[in-house]
């Protein structure tokens, strides 16, 4: 059985840049960008989404709401 | 059938607010208002209304503001003190345009003072103890008949005006027993408030704030607020005559010293005195054009309070400078005499230059 | 402003979308702040639920005095620290609607003391957030009612020292010597597992309050990285690593009767 695939959107409006989710990740899916969203700040984005197992730690811990999950193949893969 | 009972003024007061529909009422133990507390106690559950005995004057008013929001009609008593507490929820609640009902039975001050009675929270009440520009409609009643009227008036304008209104009375009216005539009306009907908070659902949310921070935004408000003031300063001013319609020495006095004095014009016109009394209902709008009006004709004002001297200063700003305008007054709990006015008036009837002229 | 995601097409499960009762507008929070997380907690609880349409919040005087930008319900401001009394106004008008409190130090603790007592000594039917970041945030870092002993603060610029400005006050032990409260619980934002036992125990005590059950309050230990002079993960560290010690966590009432 193939694993199960996961994919995040993170809001890089709503980010803040906190890096909570890059430290809490267990699978270093996540990264802190050198780009700055409209507001000034360093945002969050995806860097290894395959290593994603869908924990949800990252969206747990967001201050913001600023990442979303999602479980299955995504239309872009 | 209408029911004429004997009743104390602040048990008026409670019966009165109970038929105007009073939804919940919130109070904190302070002499000389407590019967007012305690009628709501024994009364309020009978009706299905709200009464809660509050942890302070502060979580008093506090609930007030919370019963307002949901649209629903609420009260908070207290005496002078008490008053002083509730004078951050008075700013809020009128910042915030929440229809309130709020009883001072004013005793001596300042500080703790006594229970006895006084009008010495007249500028507290008139001229906003609180922060901010913002105005309460103040109510003075000189009966326990108008205790009961009032209050049940004071509901129906504080939903008109969306603004708190204020029942300003004193121990000696709150304690005295008088045979009253109870109000057998219906309560006057809530206008519909969509902006109370009643769960969101099939709107969007609504929000009740005085914190403004937009740019331009508290102006705004405050600009509102200025209008409706003015809206209230034509509609509402109320006041009531004796005997001025020949009066050269006009009378201005509230509550219990409208007693007094209106016994002291009856008094000087037999010494050969034309006194009248104007009685102000409406402390808050004050009467300014009526008393410009009589201060063209008369030869002098006599102003009686229970204070230091504080109504006074709205007569002198309505009168002008043309004519004499005396205090007659006692402070921390005195009750004036009524000889001491009618000696009061004689004086003024003597020194004045209109007089002398005549 | 990218919008919410909706699962693509060949999806077969949302794990995580933000909940509806949260609007969808970047707060004015700090980076790291627990007050965000704190609000998409309650959010994700009206939600699932589905009480926001007949919920009414009072939000504090604080950092999150601007509640009603971000929560999706009526809300009521409230002067600072008489939230609780706001609330018991609300309830008893409209007993049927879900009322919450929601509060920081000060407004809790500090000048609402009295409202926050009574207001569960008399068992009222709310729920009670209570935001406990160690400080006062908002006006720049003071010392609060449960800043510890030691912690430097702006007006503790020396460490708090007990002989002169007393130690950190526990709330939810002081409650615990009430009869009335139901439900009364300390927990923490110290950890995705933390996270998700707040979510729970507000979920529990806003469950109690749709059946009636009574008074909850729910103390969430926070990190305020700002005023705490941490980076975001240093602040959830200190959370749990000094913050917990002096605070401890658990349900220290549940069902009307003293747990411990």
């Amino acid at each position: 059985m193939s694993p199960k695939v996961y994919s995040l959107a993170i809001d890089r409006e709503r980010c803040k840049g906190c890096e909570l989710c890059v430290d809490f990740c267990p699978r270093t899916v996540l990264a802190l960008s050198p780009k700055l969203n409209s507001r000034g700040q360093h945002y969050a984005f995806v860097t290894a989404p395959a290593n994603c197992i869908g924990c949800a730690q990252c969206s747990d811990i967001c201050p913001d709401a600023a990442i979303e999950i999602d479980e299955g193949v995504p239309s872009h893969a | 059938m209408r029911k004429r009972v004997l009743m104390n003024g602040n048990d008026a007061i409670g019966e009165g607010a109970i038929r105007a529909g009073c939804d919940a009422y919130f109070g904190y133990p302070i002499t000389p208002q407590n019967e007012l507390t305690s009628y709501m106690a024994n009364h309020m559950q009978a009706h299905g209304r709200v009464f809660i005995q509050a942890e302070s004057e502060v979580a008093a008013v506090n609930m007030v503001f919370g019963a307002a929001v949901t649209g629903r009609r609420a009260m908070t008593s207290s005496s002078s003190p008490g008053i002083s507490l509730k004078q951050e929820g008075l700013s809020y609640l009128a910042a915030a345009e929440l229809p309130s009902v709020i009883v001072n039975v004013q005793r001596g001050g300042p500080g703790l003072g006594n229970i006895a009675p006084s009008q010495s929270d007249y500028f507290q009440a008139t001229k906003g103890g609180g922060h901010g520009d913002y105005h309460l409609i103040v109510l003075a009643p000189y009966t326990v008949q108008e205790m009961h009227d009032f209050t049940i008036n004071a509901f129906a304008l504080a939903d008109r005006y969306r603004n708190p209104v204020m029942l300003l009375t004193d121990g000696r009216l709150g304690q005295m027993m008088e045979p009253l005539t109870l109000y057998s009306g219906l309560p006057h009907k809530i206008p519909p408030k969509p902006w109370a908070l009643t769960g969101a659902r099939g709107r969007k949310p609504n929000h009740i704030r005085s914190l403004l921070l937009e740019e331009g935004a508290l102006e705004q408000r405050n600009l509102h607020l200025q209008a409706k003031y003015k809206t209230i300063m034509n509609e509402l001013v109320g006041y009531d005559e004796y005997l001025t319609h020949d009066a050269t020495v006009l009378v201005v006095a509230y509550g219990s010293s409208a007693r007094i004095a209106r016994g002291a014009v009856d008094q000087a016109r037999a010494k050969g005195v034309k006194a009248g009394l104007l009685r102000p209902i409406t402390l808050w709008p004050f009467p300014r054009a009526r008393i410009r009006q009589l201060a063209r004709k008369v030869h002098g004002i006599l102003v009686v309070e229970m204070s230091a001297g504080q109504m006074i200063e709205d007569v002198q700003l309505s009168a002008g400078d043309r004519i004499p305008i005396a205090f007659e007054g006692r402070m921390g709990g005195g009750i004036p005499e009524e000889s001491a006015v009618v000696r009061a008036m004689q004086r003024l009837a003597k020194s004045s230059p209109r007089s002398a002229r005549k | 402003m990218s919008p919410s995601r909706k699962p693509s097409k060949t999806s077969r499960r949302s794990v995580y979308h933000r909940p509806v009762s949260l609007v969808n507008k970047p707060t004015h929070f700090c980076p790291g702040c627990g007050h965000g997380t704190a609000h998409k907690l309650i959010a994700e609880v009206l939600d699932s639920l589905k009480i926001r349409e007949k919920t009414i919040g009072v939000a504090p005087v604080g950092c999150a005095v601007m509640a009603y930008y971000y929560l999706n319900c009526d809300i009521s401001e409230a002067a600072h620290g008489r939230t609780p009394a706001v609330a018991t106004g609300i309830k008893r008008c409209l007993p049927d609607r879900i009322v919450f409190s929601y509060q920081g130090d000060g407004d809790l603790a500090a000048i609402g003391m009295a409202e926050t007592i009574h207001a569960a000594n008399r068992g009222e039917n709310i729920t009670v957030i209570f935001v406990n970041n160690s400080v006062y945030g908002m006006t720049g870092g003071q010392m609060a009612p449960t800043t510890l002993s030691g912690q430097k603060t702006v007006t503790s610029p020396c460490g708090r020292d007990a002989r002169t400005m007393g130690s950190p006050i526990r709330v939810c032990e002081l409650l615990n010597t009430l009869d009335a409260p139901w439900h009364i619980e300390r927990v923490a934002l110290d950890s995705p597992a933390g996270i998700r036992k707040t979510r729970k125990a507000l979920l529990t005590a806003f469950k109690g309050q749709m059946e009636g059950k009574g008074y909850s309050l729910i103390e969430i230990l926070s990190p305020c990285p700002i005023h705490m002079r941490l980076s975001p993960m240093e602040a959830v560290r200190f959370v749990k690593e000094g913050m917990i010690p002096a605070f401890p966590l658990g349900v220290f009432r549940m069902g009307g009767k003293p747990a411990v």
